[in-house]
């Protein structure tokens, strides 16, 4: 995982030759940790869970503001799966608590979202686009009157809207995503949860749908929980990213994102912050690792 | 071209046959020349006795197909869904399930008497099996990330059957109809030739028995073809059904 990452962010660079040691990166510390004044929304508080005998997460804290973008991290077998189940209340913990604006999640929550990784499986596929955007709006009752005309609005939002009538089998991976991206956001989400969502999709659809996802949040103020594997996607999108170490999964450090918004694919980066934030990251997953 | 490949085995046979017969001039009361097959099925269809035999056996291998399949869906959706009544049934299932609906046969006589009531109950018994045994494994298959995205758009129990599960095992489930389809005729047609006194099996044992294996040959003809169309519709319906929408989800047995 680590040589896949180190390959791909040295070509942003003409000359990977002058990029700086890891000495003068870790030196040029930005004045951090830039004071937060949003108030938490979801809260672990000493959550412990166990599939089996295997621990899988210990004694998680963690706090999310309103309308924070937050990345889990972490290789393999780090909950962070786990904790995204728990957030959307597909998961009870065995042990702490989760909550949700100050209550504790006791089951899938009309205001939070889930996201799925796996687009061929997350979509029904005897129905079409717009099919499958309308069960979020039959599962809360709209009527039946009402429901067209937000199906094309949503789709269309999301760039699918000459594509209402395609079956998923027939669209592309990025286009099954933006489906239920759809779906999500017809939700009227506050918390969007996000499982890999992009991880099987390809480089480029993939900064297609990271900077889609921006824009689109930026709208509507939405708080979202993010799991990835890849790094810079992380950085690239979060306000905080969240290090986990695996097996039990562990919180093993928070890294606060202090980039301009909007990110912008190539200045982003780019900017020195991200290139110190990348080698940071990359040498925390790898001594996780060892 | 294919069709003509495929034709040429049995109809050299079926000359073969009828030119051994007729050179051999064979008086048989076990045999009759493929001529003699068909004026024998010409003539069972010109007085009635196919159109109302085939209703008998039809009547009861439907009727019977319907209530075991019918039967097996709603069990299979309940212990798919409720897994504490899948393992409190298992046990019954899995003694209950190798016994053969003909061994039956005496008990269903004894119980219900001759007549619709018996064949009927032992065609359901037959065709409530596959049914419920493929129709469980279907939902039990049904992907988790689908039965996730239920709960989390909090669909209800009747939406989640309705609008995940059943198009979701769909296939699979008519798959396991086809199958129940064909052991709803084998087991209408044994009863009738083991018993009861009705339809195309009770024709052929009659036959049989009255020395007209004319006869006899035609009803067997006329069963095959039977089971050969009630199958090729429901293929034909399958394709039209899940083609378009769910190429990936046409499951063969």
């Amino acid at each position: 995982m680590g040589v896949r990452h180190m390959g791909r962010g040295s070509t942003i660079f003409a000359d990977p030759g002058k990029l700086p040691d890891r000495e003068t990166l870790m030196n040029q510390v930005s004045p951090l940790p830039r004071t937060r004044t949003r108030s938490p929304l979801i809260a672990f508080q000493g959550v412990n869970h166990a599939f089996g005998s295997r621990p899988v997460l210990q004694d998680i804290n963690l706090t999310i503001g309103q309308s924070e973008f937050v990345c889990l991290v972490g290789p393999s077998g780090c909950g962070k799966t786990t904790l995204l189940r728990m957030v959307g209340g597909l998961l009870a913990p065995q042990s702490g608590e989760v909550t949700f604006g100050g209550a504790p999640v006791r089951g899938p929550a009309k205001e939070i979202s889930f996201m799925f990784q796996d687009y061929s499986k997350a979509l029904l596929p005897w129905r079409t686009a717009a099919g499958n955007v309308s069960l979020a709006l039959e599962a809360v009752g709209m009527p039946v009157r009402e429901r067209g005309p937000r199906i094309l609005e949503l789709l269309t939002k999301v760039g699918l809207g000459a594509h209402a009538d395609h079956y998923p089998a027939q669209l592309s991976g990025g286009m099954q995503q933006r489906v239920q991206i759809a779906r999500c956001l017809a939700q009227e989400p506050s918390v969007l949860l996000m499982d890999e969502p992009f991880g099987a999709l390809d480089a480029m659809t993939r900064q297609a749908l990271q900077d889609e996802i921006l824009r689109l949040i930026a709208v509507s103020r939405t708080t979202v929980i993010f799991v990835t594997h890849d790094l810079e996607e992380a950085i690239y999108l979060g306000d905080r990213v969240v290090a986990l170490y695996p097996n039990p999964g562990r919180v093993a450090q928070v890294f606060d994102v202090d980039l301009p918004s909007p990110r912008n694919q190539l200045t982003t980066r780019e900017h020195p912050e991200f290139l110190r934030l990348r080698r940071a990251l990359f040498d925390f997953i790898r001594e996780g690792e060892t | 071209m294919k069709l003509l490949k495929g034709a040429l085995l049995p109809v050299v046979l079926l000359i073969l046959w009828e030119v051994g017969m007729r050179t051999h001039n064979v008086q048989s009361d076990s045999l009759a020349a493929p001529s003699q097959i068909v004026v024998a099925f010409w003539n069972a269809i010109l007085d009635g006795t196919i159109a109302r035999r085939t209703g008998e056996t039809l009547r009861a291998a439907l009727i019977g197909l319907a209530l075991g399949s019918g039967c097996g869906l709603i069990l299979s959706i309940v212990i798919g869904l409720v897994p504490p009544v899948a393992r409190l049934m298992q046990f019954s299932i899995e003694v209950l399930r190798p016994v053969p609906a003909v061994a039956l046969i005496p008990i269903a006589i004894l119980t219900l008497g001759f007549g619709y009531g018996m064949e009927i109950s032992l065609v359901a018994f037959a065709t409530f099996w596959p049914v419920l045994i493929y129709g469980h494994a279907a939902i039990t298959n049904i992907d988790a990330q689908l039965i996730d995205l239920s709960r989390v758009l909090r669909l209800s129990t009747t939406a989640r059957i309705t609008k995940i599960i059943l198009p979701a095992t769909l296939p699979r489930f008519f798959v396991a109809f086809r199958l129940a389809m064909a052991v709803s005729l084998i087991v209408a047609v044994t009863v009738e030739i083991a018993a009861n006194p009705l339809g195309i099996g009770n024709e052929l044992m009659t036959a049989a028995q009255s020395l007209h294996p004319d006869l006899m040959f035609a009803m067997v003809l006329w069963i095959g073809l039977i089971g050969w169309a009630l199958n090729a519709g429901l293929l034909f319906a399958q394709r039209r059904l899940f083609g378009p929408a769910g190429g990936a989800l046409t499951v063969q047995p």
